[in-house]
């Protein structure tokens, strides 16, 4: 079974909370990322302005596999404190049941 | 992470350290260290159990460690030892610190009045009321947020809203209730109007933009209102991009088609309103067709939003600071009060609620009836009789309590009608931040015989007028509390401050005590003072730490809804508005026994299209200032390396069309001007905005450059102020202040232009 990460980009606003949770989680230096946060902006249907974001996880994502397991919370940093509340964690067919509920999921499988 | 914590304590985040108008609360990894030296905050993390962000929080809270143990923090107080710019300070203790700002201004106090000292905040945040406490234990009546053209922040939003309905009201996304949206009472709001505001990067005026989101994941639709495309405008169902600066005619547009096409709550106004007919008649001269002029907004488009806000019910309107930008920005926002007034979407559930303080605590006296209260009539007609601007303009005379800023400068530099001879600074970087005319405000400093500047780091201000400088606390350093809106909670200090740096409250509380030396018999410490204000809750600091830290009002003032039927919105008790006539106001008797209009309407930018035409084939873009970043709070956070690498070049957002016709490539620096200056920008080549626009992110002065003058960190090649006036823009003294509508040129900077920017701060020292 594996686990990952479900994002619903329609409710990812950029505020870059993923990325400097996780940064605070790994004590990570400026630079070095676990999650990464993309500005698109692109002409969007009916010439609409779309400004979207995309968190990216990293190689280095390890899905805070310490603070999972050792109870400390039941959640990956990022997915706790995403603003938009558009994260989930879990196992591959639980993230695919939340996916079937977001709007634009992506998903990220470990 | 490894457990490298011995405890984790819960408590309130408000100020310094995300800097930020938000109330989360959150839970502190904290680290017990040896020999008495101060614990160490080792993580910080969102508090699943409060209400108010439920378990998320913001990016800069985030990096709270690089913040609270920064190196370049200030953690001893300072005075200057060389010429003012020199950027030479030395370290004195709190006891030679607080004398001397006591003796200085004390002789000031003697010799020309309490009036003669200005005491200058930054935006609200944990900061009005110990520095309101501060300022009329001093006696000045001189409280001011100095630089903010036209003290264009909320508080036109607030007073000219006021006028209307009688109170402060705010987007109901459920905040005023614990349980939050599962709480029966709570309705989704049908459509939210995000007017002028980009709410998703940042918490601006104690909502908490991410709300907006919650209720988009529950239903609600959008309208947004903005010059420039947004995270928002992209998901919202209609789209109004207007021109900068003509929110008031496009408010007033919106009012007519409301009228004219009925879809107002006839039942909700015949009962608790008066001045339609008035309204109405002043509404026609903003037809659809003189809207579309005005605004740029397609009058299709126009009729479309509307009716989506006006048909259908309950819908909410969150609006943004750009509105007190506008021209007479007060009686702007008494249009768009009256939006929801018409509609039946006041104190509604999923409508614009009143906000009351939690318990309907006021921790400062915010208006001339809680001064009144707190310090009777003599005093209250004394700080009326001396207050900048009180004279001249009839919003200052009678309803908040800051002075007019732009009168304020001018009077710094003439002593007239009297002489200015200090300022007490805090929570503010003014010349680094928000001065309009950054010129004028630097000599206006220059001229003062005293500066005192409480800060955390060094800054354009401190370096090139500071005089004394008091190092602040964190807010994980420091005990307060906070009432605003809801619920009451506490801020804990967790652990001792660095160095000898000291919280807000307690600086501005001892000072106090000794200008005013007879309070000392009512309050033996700072905690006396938050156990008085608690009262109403029935807790004192320490049990309502002891609960956790935070609770809310089950009945009462602060709870909605319809609080005009019940008569909790007045202070004799009587159902209706706290208005003169008792009733929401279309026509406001105030402003007719002020002498104001007493209906709104328009008036265009000071430079524009339309009122200087020849100027705008000058200059023929509209510098839009001030659009928000998620990783920074106005001028705060560039030299916090995790947030920096995020959004790390002061920028200007340009539309490639007109970025190419100026041979512009995305990442040249350019040069950006009027007739009043120029600096420097990196172009970012962004179809968010308009073609007639550009975009220019405020309060840069990157922090790695040099702090010494000419540099002062860089303020003077980055900061787009420069180009911005400093002008009453407003009849009633408040609003006005003209950031977003600056008619700017923008091209590629000559071979060592770049390099020239020292050269201007050296001709304005020898000025």
């Amino acid at each position: 079974m594996r686990y990952g990460l479900a994002i619903d980009i329609e409710y990812c606003t950029g505020c870059n909370s993923c990325n400097i949770a996780c940064k605070q989680e790994h004590g990570y230096d400026a630079g070095t990322f676990g999650m990464k946060v993309t500005e698109l902006i692109y002409p969007g249907v009916a010439e609409k302005v779309q400004i979207d974001f995309l968190p990216f996880a990293t190689t280095r994502c390890n899905l805070c596999a310490e603070r999972v397991s050792g109870g400390e919370d039941t959640l990956p940093s990022c997915v706790r404190h995403c603003q938009g509340k558009c994260m989930a964690y879990g196992d591959e067919n639980a993230l695919f049941e939340a996916a079937k509920k977001m709007k634009r999921p992506v998903m990220y499988l470990k | 992470m490894s457990k490298n914590y011995d405890r984790i304590e819960n408590t309130t985040v408000w100020s310094p350290g995300p800097g930020c108008h938000g109330g989360c609360g959150v839970r502190v990894f904290l680290k017990d260290m040896p020999d008495g030296q101060p614990a160490k905050v080792v993580k910080i993390e969102a508090d699943p159990c409060h209400p108010w962000n439920q378990g998320r929080t913001c990016s800069r809270l985030l990096a709270y460690t690089r913040y609270l143990y920064h190196p370049d923090r200030l953690l001893y107080p300072l005075k200057r030892v060389g010429e003012r710019g020199e950027g030479k300070f030395e370290r004195i203790t709190w006891d030679e610190a607080l004398d001397t700002v006591e003796s200085k201004f004390k002789q000031f106090r003697e010799e020309s009045g309490a009036e003669s000292v200005i005491f200058v905040q930054g935006t609200g945040r944990d900061i009005n009321a110990p520095l309101t406490f501060l300022t009329y234990a001093y006696g000045s009546p001189n409280l001011s947020q100095l630089g903010l053209s036209g003290q264009s922040c909320y508080t036109p939003r607030i007073t000219g809203a006021c006028m209307v309905d009688g109170t402060l009201t705010v987007a109901d996304c459920s905040q005023f209730f614990e349980k939050r949206y599962e709480d029966p009472r709570w309705e989704v709001p049908k459509y939210i109007v995000v007017w002028a505001t980009n709410p998703g990067v940042g918490c601006p005026d104690g909502f908490q933009g991410h709300w907006v989101v919650d209720c988009m994941q529950r239903g609600s639709k959008l309208i947004v209102i903005d010059p420039r495309a947004t995270w928002f405008s992209s998901r919202a169902e209609h789209f109004l991009q207007c021109r900068p600066g003509s929110d008031g005619a496009l408010a007033l547009g919106m009012l007519h088609l409301i009228i004219e096409n009925e879809w107002y709550d006839s039942e909700f106004v015949e009962k608790w309103t008066q001045g339609l007919p008035e309204l109405r008649e002043r509404c026609k001269e903003y037809t659809p067709e003189e809207v579309e002029r005005l605004t740029w907004v397609p009058k299709e488009v126009l009729y479309e939003a509307t009716k989506a806000y006006a048909a259908n019910r309950p819908s909410a309107i969150h609006w943004g600071m750009p509105i007190d930008m506008n021209p007479e920005a007060t009686t702007v926002a008494q249009a768009i009060a009256m939006l929801w007034c018409l509609t039946g979407n006041f104190d509604v559930p999923g409508g614009n609620i009143a906000s009351r303080g939690a318990f309907g605590i006021a921790m400062w006296p915010i208006n001339q009836s809680q001064v009144l209260e707190t310090y009777g009539a003599e005093f209250l007609e004394k700080i009326n009789s001396k207050r900048i601007g009180a004279k001249e303009f009839p919003y200052i005379a009678n309803t908040r309590l800051y002075i007019q800023p732009d009168l304020a400068v001018e009077q710094m530099l003439t002593g007239d009608p009297y002489k200015i001879r200090g300022t007490y600074i805090q929570t503010s970087n003014l010349l680094g931040g928000n001065a309009a005319d950054l010129n004028k405000h630097y000599h206006a400093l220059r001229n003062m015989e005293f500066n005192v500047v409480v800060d955390l780091f060094h800054n354009p201000t401190t370096m090139a007028i500071a005089d004394i400088i008091l190092p602040a606390a964190c807010f994980t350093e420091r005990n307060s509390i906070r009432v605003w809106h809801t619920p009451a909670q506490v801020i804990r200090k967790l652990h001792e401050p660095l160095g000898e740096a000291r919280n807000d409250w307690e600086i501005d509380f001892e000072l106090a005590l000794r200008f005013d030396p007879k309070l000392r018999e009512k309050y033996s410490k700072l905690e006396d003072f938050f156990d008085e204000k608690l009262k109403p809750s029935g807790h004192t600091f320490e049990s309502l730490k002891a609960i956790g830290g935070w609770v809310f009002e089950k009945e009462g003032v602060s709870v909605p809804y319809r609080r005009y039927e019940s008569g909790l919105l007045r202070p004799d008790g009587k159902p209706g508005f706290a208005t003169p006539s008792g009733k929401v106001e279309f026509y406001s008797l105030n402003h007719e026994a002020w002498g104001l209009d007493p209906l709104p309407f328009y008036r265009e930018p000071p430079e524009s299209e339309n009122v200087t035409p020849e100027l705008m084939k000058k200059y023929p873009l509209v510098m839009v200032t001030g659009r928000r970043s998620p990783v920074y709070f106005h001028s705060e956070h560039r030299n916090i390396d995790w947030l920096r690498e995020v959004d790390p070049f002061p920028i200007v957002e340009i539309n490639p069309k007109i970025a190419k016709d100026r041979g512009l490539k995305d990442g040249d620096w350019c040069i950006i001007e009027n007739d009043r200056g120029k600096f420097t920008r990196k172009v970012k080549y962004n179809i968010s905005m308009n073609a007639k626009c550009v975009s220019v992110p405020h309060g840069w002065w990157p922090p790695e450059e040099k702090g010494e003058a000419p540099h002062y960190y860089g303020a003077w090649k980055y900061n787009c102020n420069k180009l911005v006036l400093s002008q009453v823009g407003s009849s009633s003294g408040y609003g006005g202040g003209a950031y977003k509508t600056v008619p700017v040129n923008v091209r590629r900077a000559e071979p060592g232009e770049l390099d020239a920017f020292d050269e201007e701060v050296r001709e304005l020292e020898n000025a």
